[in-house]
């Protein structure tokens, strides 16, 4: 499966040239970018690791690409990788953007369990099942 | 017409009997406006021989304090604040007949953080009133100390972004057809393909609610089965928006509450449940982390023609109030009614902190918003992928494109409907971040994101000719080139 979370997953890989483009709309606009990787990719795990605080004062997207390149060194056979761009004007405060520029090899997908409550109703719980391995050896 | 009106001395004021209403301090040209006024903008059509000013004032004094003829138990009032002023009257462009009315109410007029008595004061009894043909309420000015009393969007755009963990494009959604007839079962198979397919939500239409065809607990099942699913399917979050309308209260909680138990991140409601139906369930929305969509069904009858009702644009700003999270506010080029200019006009209401005055997009008023949450725009009716660069140019990125026909109509099924609605987004906002012009080249990067994607290709095939192409019944008066109201 591919897991179609951020806002390019329905699009073919990117590339490094488009990636680049994309991190230059992010600081053209002011917003701060940032890297976070994780290898648990579950739809509600919000919190990935930061690969180093966003990168508040970086205005080309070459700088950028250079942490994107140390980042994958270090976990692009292991992990998702997304890219964020944060707004902190007022009223927004938050994520502009984001997208996934990082998959592991292969993606297990993950696994919908349901338990019977009373009547039809049910408690459902999605996991991915490569995390039923400890962190660090998933993928 | 501006000339101020001589006010007569107290005793004659009150004498028994009936009198102007301009002459009862209804008219008063010289007012100006305080910050915490509320002040609206009427479109007024007086009967033939009506005197424009005289009518503005009686409109002025049906949605303030006054009744035909002159009470005495005024004077144990302060009457003369609880008056509402009219201060303004213009004449409508290019509209012979018609006049903008200007007119300024009393904060004390109104009671804190309610809608119904917001609108009970304002639309509550004149639009009735004889000695006029024709009354459109078009816009209002709500002072910032009356928008803090207010809850507001019970999530807001950004939050609701954070929750569902989407961010940079407008969500998408489509809303099951057949809208009625389907099982329980049968629906959730139409919410688990478009979900599974790309589409970030489903949404029961404005009269789903519990029918001999299908029960309301049947939908919400099969619905919470089928989102669960597409969630495991895809790795991303989705919602189908549960309606939750009912003939009571109670079973509107009910509903609800059910949503919750079985997980639903979204709940939905309709416009004609009423204001404090919707004030209460937005409450109960931010009391329990739950996006509350509202669909605005029936505004037409009263929205649409120029000359007489209440304009969208108050509504919008109503329900910004009232604390719904999503609101249908137009699509311009879908099937259903919204000029450009004044659907603009709408999404600002919804979605800035701060409107300024712009006429051309029919907004009369400076408003702030005084950091109420944004309400995020919802385009549904008639709108496919082979849009999306028009769409996306029009309506910017915090709205919910809604393709129901346009996903579950698609040749090789939802899925592929859906798929081929995201990848069309997905391509543009990649080609809009990346410098290029959308609006121009739209068409070519749609076609070449075709070309790695089949279901969008036969989309673009399907639809290609669609359009509709009708005027517009309600439109700006302030335009280069103006339309008259009829």
């Amino acid at each position: 499966m591919r897991i179609t979370q951020g806002c390019f997953s329905f699009l073919p890989d990117l590339t490094d040239a488009q990636i680049r483009a994309q991190v230059q709309y992010c600081l053209d606009k002011g917003w701060a970018v940032s890297l976070e990787y994780t290898d648990d990719p579950h739809p509600r795990n919000t919190f990935w690791e930061m690969w180093g605080p966003p990168m508040f004062d970086v205005a080309d997207a070459a700088g950028v690409m250079l942490e994107l390149n140390a980042c994958r060194k270090a976990h692009a056979d292991r992990c998702y990788i997304k890219v964020s761009g944060f707004d902190s004007s007022h009223g927004w405060e938050s994520v502009r953007i984001s997208f996934i520029v990082n998959r592991p090899g292969e993606e297990p997908g993950f696994r919908l369990q349901r338990q019977e409550g009373p009547g039809r109703s049910l408690r459902y719980t999605t996991q991915s099942y490569a995390v039923d391995r400890p962190s660090g050896e998933r993928y | 017409m501006n000339a101020p009106e001589k006010s007569p001395p107290q005793r004659s004021r009150y004498s028994a009997g009936v009198m102007e209403y301009r002459t009862m301090g209804y008219w008063q040209p010289d007012y100006e406006p305080k910050d915490t006024d509320v002040i609206a903008c009427f479109r007024v059509t007086p009967q033939e021989g009506v005197d424009p000013v005289e009518a503005s004032a009686a409109v002025a004094g049906e949605s303030s304090t006054a009744t035909w003829t002159v009470v005495w138990t005024d004077r144990l009032t302060a009457c003369e604040k609880y008056r509402a002023k009219c201060y303004r009257v213009d004449p409508v462009p290019n509209a012979p007949g018609s006049w903008f009315a200007f007119i300024a109410y009393d904060l004390d007029l109104f009671e804190p953080g309610s809608i119904a008595n917001l609108s009970a004061s304002i639309i509550g009894n004149v639009f009735g009133f004889k000695p006029l043909k024709a009354l459109r309420l078009e816009d209002m000015r709500l002072p910032v100390a009356y928008v803090k009393t207010f809850q507001g969007p019970a999530t807001g755009i950004v939050v609701e972004r954070e929750r569902l963990d989407k961010f940079g494009r407008p969500l998408l959604g489509a809303t099951v057809k057949p809208k009625l007839g389907l099982s329980g079962r049968n629906y959730g198979r139409v919410v688990y393909e478009a979900l599974k397919g790309g589409l970030d939500f489903t949404k029961d239409d404005e009269n789903i609610n519990s029918q001999p065809f299908m029960h309301w607990r049947e939908r919400f099942l099969y619905c919470m089965e089928a989102v669960n699913l597409a969630q495991a399917a895809t790795g991303e979050i989705k919602g189908t928006y549960l309606n939750v309308t009912a003939a009571t209260m109670e079973d509107m909680y009910e509903r609800a509450e059910f949503a919750k138990e079985l997980g639903s991140c979204i709940i939905m409601i309709d416009l004609v449940i009423g204001y404090t139906a919707i004030q209460s369930m937005a409450k109960w929305a931010r009391r329990n982390d739950m996006i509350l969509h509202l669909h605005r069904a029936g505004h037409s009858t009263y929205t649409r023609q120029k000359n007489h009702g209440v304009s969208f644009r108050v509504i919008a700003k109503w329900m910004r109030l009232a604390g719904v999270d999503h609101i249908h506010a137009g699509t311009v080029v879908g099937k259903l009614e919204g000029d450009p200019m004044t659907t603009r006009g709408y999404y600002d209401i919804c979605r800035e902190d701060h409107n300024p005055q712009q006429l051309e997009h029919g907004l009369f008023f400076d408003q702030s918003w005084a950091s109420l949450n944004k309400l995020m725009p919802v385009a549904s009716g008639g709108i496919h992928a082979g849009q999306m660069h028009q769409l996306l140019d029009l309506l910017g990125e915090d709205v919910v494109l809604q393709f129901g026909g346009g996903t579950i109509g698609h040749p090789m099924g939802i899925a592929a409907g859906a798929t081929a609605n995201r990848v069309a987004l997905e391509a543009m906002i990649f080609a809009r971040n990346a410098g290029r012009d959308t609006l121009a080249e739209g068409q070519e990067i749609l076609e070449d994101a075709a070309k790695t994607c089949l279901p969008l290709k036969q989309a673009l095939d399907t639809w290609k000719d669609v359009s509709f192409n009708y005027a517009s019944t309600d439109t700006p008066d302030f335009v280069a080139s103006v339309t008259p109201a009829q």
